[in-house]
């Protein structure tokens, strides 16, 4: 239990601990969606609309920081140790995972405090669950992060596969125009969307607009989606392998 | 303590350890001494668990490496190249979080901390950010990490590179009393001469072969008398002369000629009677592990 519970939670500490000493990550994390989401709202005189997607956008900028570090310390640093350690590999995933998600929690709830200007007034109640919505997000887009970075061996592919994949993800998602008016291909993509999920979600627990799929089955596709990628990331962690692992 | 067994890694066509099989000792300290790409730096991989080979057999303290790592793991300290600290971490909190990977906690944890900053004389520095810290105390950290959880073994991929003189010998030092005191079994991977004269035994590995083995002494006393190296604008006539007048072995390299050969001084004097203007300098040393290196492979180790 010890030997299972010690290494994720010192994992977990140390996510923590070092973002304190590098404070400044705070302010590139929720500064330039909040920036974006300032613009597009007040342009279209429509902040309600782009509420969510930009809170998602903080929570998955945070989610893609941390997980980048699993390759710098996979060269260089503190992985190295980790992984010549007795400490299951599944509990070294899930207290990188719980510290990276928690960071990008933290941060959505900066971007939950700015909910006002988006005309939501919300009660304790809904302040409460938004909050646990918000966890919910950030613990599934870090493991998605976490299954992109676990295999590459530079920071520029994982770059890469942010412009290409994380970002259209991001712009498909109901972020940026609602499934409802969406055509043909871009709706099928929508629908298969975890991201989608993400925003509906949000939307539903803070009476915006755009809502659909409702909040309990949005709930459960985050959250499904997330234990899936917690499963995948613990299974490549534990793969044998015949290729350096640093 | 470590067993190897016809072990053989490709990455991919490549064959970078062919075949190689040693045995270390409990309480040695055992040298792996080679250039870089010589198999050095995968040998050690296997060894420390990180990757499997791709044929063969390594058991470290008894646990088979590819079927037993987490039983590997607990016994094995393993000193990396590059640093395997946190750089935002202090010196304490580097070796906390390294207990904790252990499962260690608490007040053995605490003692054990306590005890391995005293050992390397990390304790006034217990609250510095790795990051200030100089590169030689950077290694002793990594040392202090790495024998927090009381390993058998102690793995170490070129500790002293990229350290001055004085905080290489430091290391030495460190490791040395660290054998003496607990018993510690010690593999170290170099391409430094003066460190690897320092292991009770090697392996000299060349392009994944081992190419020699046994104590630094044994490696050098298996080249006779001196080593005689000659400068000269052109080696290769040099050597053939030499090889022709005196009867012996002369290699050519780059702008030199190297002979083996007992009582060297006396060839000297002969060899530059015999052959005026040819030479343009001359220079006579014991063998050293560099020249048992280049005798067995041709090639040298830096």
């Amino acid at each position: 239990m010890n030997s299972f519970v010690l290494p994720a939670a010192t994992l977990w500490q140390r996510e923590l601990v070092r973002f304190w000493r590098q404070k400044s990550r705070v302010l590139g994390v929720v500064a330039s969606p909040l920036v974006f989401w300032l613009l597009m709202g007040y342009g279209s005189n429509d902040l309600a609309r782009f509420y969510a997607g930009a809170l998602v956008l903080t929570v998955m900028f945070s989610a893609i920081f941390s997980t980048i570090s699993i390759i710098e310390d996979r060269r260089e640093g503190f992985l190295l140790s980790m992984l010549v350690s007795p400490a299951p590999r599944t509990s070294m995933v899930l207290g990188k995972i719980l510290g990276a998600a928690t960071l990008a929690w933290l941060q959505g709830l900066i971007f939950l405090a700015f909910a006002p200007l988006a005309g939501v007034r919300p009660d304790v109640g809904q302040v409460l669950l938004a909050a646990a919505a918000i966890f919910l997000v950030s613990f599934t887009l870090t493991g998605l992060g976490f299954v992109i970075a676990w295999k590459m061996d530079s920071t520029s592919g994982f770059h890469a596969i942010m412009n290409l994949l994380l970002v259209p993800m991001w712009m498909v998602s109901g972020s940026l125009f609602p499934m409802a008016t969406a055509q043909g291909v871009i709706r099928a993509i929508m629908w298969v969307n975890p991201l989608t999920y993400s925003i509906s979600l949000l939307n539903g627990l803070l009476g915006l607009p755009n809502a659909t799929p409702g909040p309990l089955a949005s709930a459960g596709v985050t959250a499904g989606f997330g234990l899936l990628l917690l499963i995948v990331s613990g299974l490549m962690a534990s793969q044998k392998s015949t290729k350096s692992a640093a | 303590m470590i067993e190897v067994q016809n072990l053989t890694h490709r990455y991919g066509a490549r064959v970078a350890l062919s075949n190689v099989s040693f045995d270390v000792k409990k309480g040695e300290i055992f040298g792996l001494l080679g250039p870089n790409g010589g198999g050095k730096s995968t040998l050690f991989r296997i060894l420390s668990t990180m990757m499997v080979p791709t044929e063969g057999k390594a058991l470290v303290a008894g646990c088979d490496v590819v079927r037993e790592p987490a039983a590997v793991r607990r016994q094995i300290g393993v000193v990396f190249q590059t640093q395997s600290l946190d750089k935002a971490l202090t010196v304490e909190e580097n070796l906390r979080a390294q207990g904790h990977l252990h499962g260690l906690s608490g007040a053995v944890l605490r003692e054990r901390m306590e005890a391995a900053m005293k050992r390397l004389g990390l304790l006034d520095r217990r609250k510095d950010l790795v990051d200030t810290l100089s590169g030689g105390l950077r290694r002793r950290v990594e040392i202090a990490k790495a024998l927090l959880h009381r390993p058998q073994v102690l793995l170490m991929d070129e500790a002293s590179s990229g350290l001055d003189p004085a905080a290489r010998r430091d290391v030495s030092r460190h490791v040395e009393n660290l054998r003496e005191s607990e018993g510690v079994t010690i593999l170290l991977t170099t391409h430094i001469l003066e460190e690897a004269d320092r292991c009770d035994r090697l392996v000299l590995l060349h392009q994944g072969n081992i190419v020699a083995q046994g104590s630094p002494d044994e490696l050098r006393s298996s080249i006779g008398g001196d080593v005689v190296v000659l400068s000269s604008e052109d080696p290769a006539t040099l050597a053939a002369k030499i090889c022709e007048r005196f009867h012996l072995a002369a290699s050519a390299r780059e702008n030199e000629v190297r002979v083996e050969i007992e009582n060297g001084h006396r060839f000297i004097a002969e060899v530059v009677e015999a052959f005026p203007g040819a030479v343009s300098s001359v220079s006579l040393h014991k063998p050293t592990l560099e020249d048992v290196f280049v005798h067995q492979t041709g090639a040298s180790i830096e």
